[in-house]
């Protein structure tokens, strides 16, 4: 465990993203330890969203190198790199919200347990047998976030702290090493919040990692191990809470400095 | 909510099977199963035009070119060449699956209306090809001398034999289609419907899921051009083209697409109505399918299929 824990699972290398002419990400270098919970904050267009859309692949970096598990991903598909291990939430929950509240985990396991176009269509029985078990695993992981007496549910009607712990859940259906959360908390009630943080520590305790971007500052200064923080797409600090709590630039940058 | 139920199958089973014996005995409807036919073979395309727009959220405005391509590479291998027709049926599928995994990446990469601008454009080239290469196809003419379908001495050639023939085939595309539907490709299928960027998140090859389904309803639409060129022993270009393939959206949006029955129930009441029902509007035809189209999509969203659901609502509020 001590071994792993100084390994890193993810590292970027002069990542650098561009829209058009906008500066979105500059050549970031980063690392994140396996088996630890870090997180990202910065001000509103900071770029953390855009760090996280190009370490799952929505999309390519414009320059730089991203390694998970020393495999370069850059140029590798969002659905890829799923199947590597990484996974994620969105910022603005996007549940399948034509589908139960089981049957959007169900989609999760679909990477580990997936079966051809024709073995479906032609029902067999091996395919049967995958449905079942896919079916098991889902509401195993329903118990684990706790949202199995909804799973029947369709998955739009759930209130918003559920939705967002849903997709924490379906993100887990898809046996991932790390697990990108976009914001878990924001909107939640203070119950919720609590709820959602001890839910993602007791996800790092299965070992799993995590790196998250998070507004609320009592929730990041309470559950990351380490914490980076990005301003117009620079990184201006990285270090444990405490260090960064006392962090003049961060100060500066949050609550504005004199010019 | 996707569960199909045996029953239903059951009874729908029994209704086909017995139709013709019923429409014997009415005399107002004793031509029916002929219409049934065409019913069928445009269920056929429906189901899996169903299986494209309802589930996987993609439009085709192309499936009348591989209804098309089914029809003619049925109808020249066979009156021209006297090849098989089975065979001739079974290359036209192959061939009708090459051309959509042709057509299918390049487009299916497009969204919402590019998609069926597109997609559209294929429809309108194989239309043209249709009737501009005369010396293949015979032009707007269309081409004559397409045999009857037999097996090993059996001839399908009655109405009754063709419709059993026909509706055998819709039963073997609907069975499928519904396991599709329940299995995890069908969830993977809904998934992409509902968002692209959740779906590929969780490791479904998105673009791929697309091209397999449009390569099946492709496959589908050319297994049903076959049984229409055999069944009227004659082809012409006009039925297959992009208007064609607007009739057939109507089809799955009045039946209703999120379901496989829609399919079927719209591609039978859309072919009734304009064999049978509507020859009474006559050119005004189509601003019949026009006001369908916008009462459908206005008051039932999900199609007639989605009518017990909202009685069910009814009662319960």
């Amino acid at each position: 465990m001590k071994e792993s824990f100084n390994k890193n699972i993810l590292e970027l290398e002069k990542v650098g993203m561009v829209f058009g002419g906008l500066l979105a990400l500059n050549d970031q270098n980063f690392q994140v330890k396996m088996g630890t919970i870090k997180a990202i904050i910065g001000p509103n267009g900071a770029g953390k969203t855009t760090l996280f859309n190009v370490i799952t692949g929505i999309f390519p970096p414009t320059r730089g190198t991203i390694c998970f598990k020393g495999k370069s991903i850059q140029q590798l598909k969002a659905h890829e790199i799923c199947n590597l291990g990484i996974s994620r939430t969105f910022q603005t929950v996007e549940l399948f919200d034509n589908m139960t509240v089981l049957e959007n985990v169900m989609v999760g396991c679909h990477t580990r347990t997936r079966s051809s176009f024709l073995a479906s269509g032609f029902a067999f029985p091996r395919t049967r047998r995958k449905e079942t078990h896919i079916q098991s695993k889902a509401i195993g992981i329903l118990e684990f976030i706790g949202l199995k007496d909804k799973m029947r549910e369709p998955s739009g009607s759930l209130p918003l702290g559920d939705q967002k712990t849903l997709e924490i859940g379906r993100a887990l259906a898809t046996e991932p090493d790390l697990l990108c959360l976009d914001e878990p908390v924001a909107g939640l009630n203070e119950t919720e919040t609590k709820v959602a943080s001890s839910l993602i520590r007791s996800i790092r305790e299965q070992g799993i990692t995590v790196l998250l971007v998070e507004h609320d500052m009592k929730v990041v200064m309470n559950i990351s191990d380490e914490i980076m923080v990005l301003n117009y797409g620079e990184k201006i600090a990285e270090g444990p809470p405490e260090e960064i709590q006392n962090d003049p630039k961060v100060i500066e940058a949050y609550l504005g400095g004199n010019e | 909510m996707l569960h199909i139920r045996k029953r239903a199958i059951a009874i729908f089973f029994v209704i086909i099977i017995g139709f013709p014996w019923i429409a014997e005995h009415i005399p107002a409807i004793t031509h029916y199963p002929d219409v049934m036919v065409f019913a069928g073979i445009y269920s056929l395309i429906t189901i899996g035009l169903s299986l494209l727009l309802g589930y996987t959220g993609q439009i085709s405005l192309c499936q009348a070119a591989f209804y098309g391509i089914g029809a003619y590479v049925s109808g020249i291998l066979t009156a021209r060449y006297g090849l098989n027709s089975w065979l001739c049926m079974a290359i036209g599928m192959i061939f009708s699956g090459l051309v959509a995994l042709l057509v299918g990446p390049a487009s299916l990469k497009l969204r919402g209306h590019y998609l069926a601008m597109a997609t559209m454009a294929f429809g309108i080239i194989v239309s043209v090809i249709l009737n501009q290469e005369v010396d293949l196809t015979g032009g707007p003419d269309g081409m004559t001398g397409i045999p009857m379908l037999s097996l090993f001495g059996f001839e399908f050639d009655t109405t009754e034999k063709y419709y059993y023939l026909v509706w055998a085939f819709v039963f073997a595309a609907f069975i499928f289609s519904v396991n599709v539907v329940q299995s995890g490709t069908g969830r993977a299928l809904r998934a992409i419907h509902s968002s692209e960027a959740a779906a590929s998140a969780m490791g479904i090859n998105v673009l791929r899921f697309k091209v397999i389904v449009f390569i099946y309803g492709a496959m589908l639409a050319s297994l049903a051009g076959s049984l229409f060129a055999h069944y009227l022993n004659f082809v012409n270009p006009s039925t297959f083209d992009v208007s064609f393939s607007i009739k057939l959206i109507i089809m799955i949006t009045l039946g209703g697409m999120y379901e496989l029955w829609g399919a079927i129930i719209g591609a039978g009441l859309i072919t009734f109505l304009s064999y049978e029902w509507l020859h009474f509007f006559e050119e005004f035809e189509i601003v019949v399918y026009g006001a369908i189209l916008l009462l459908v999509t206005i008051f039932l969203p999900k199609g007639l299929v989605g009518i017990p659901g909202i009685i069910k609502r009814w009662f319960r509020s």
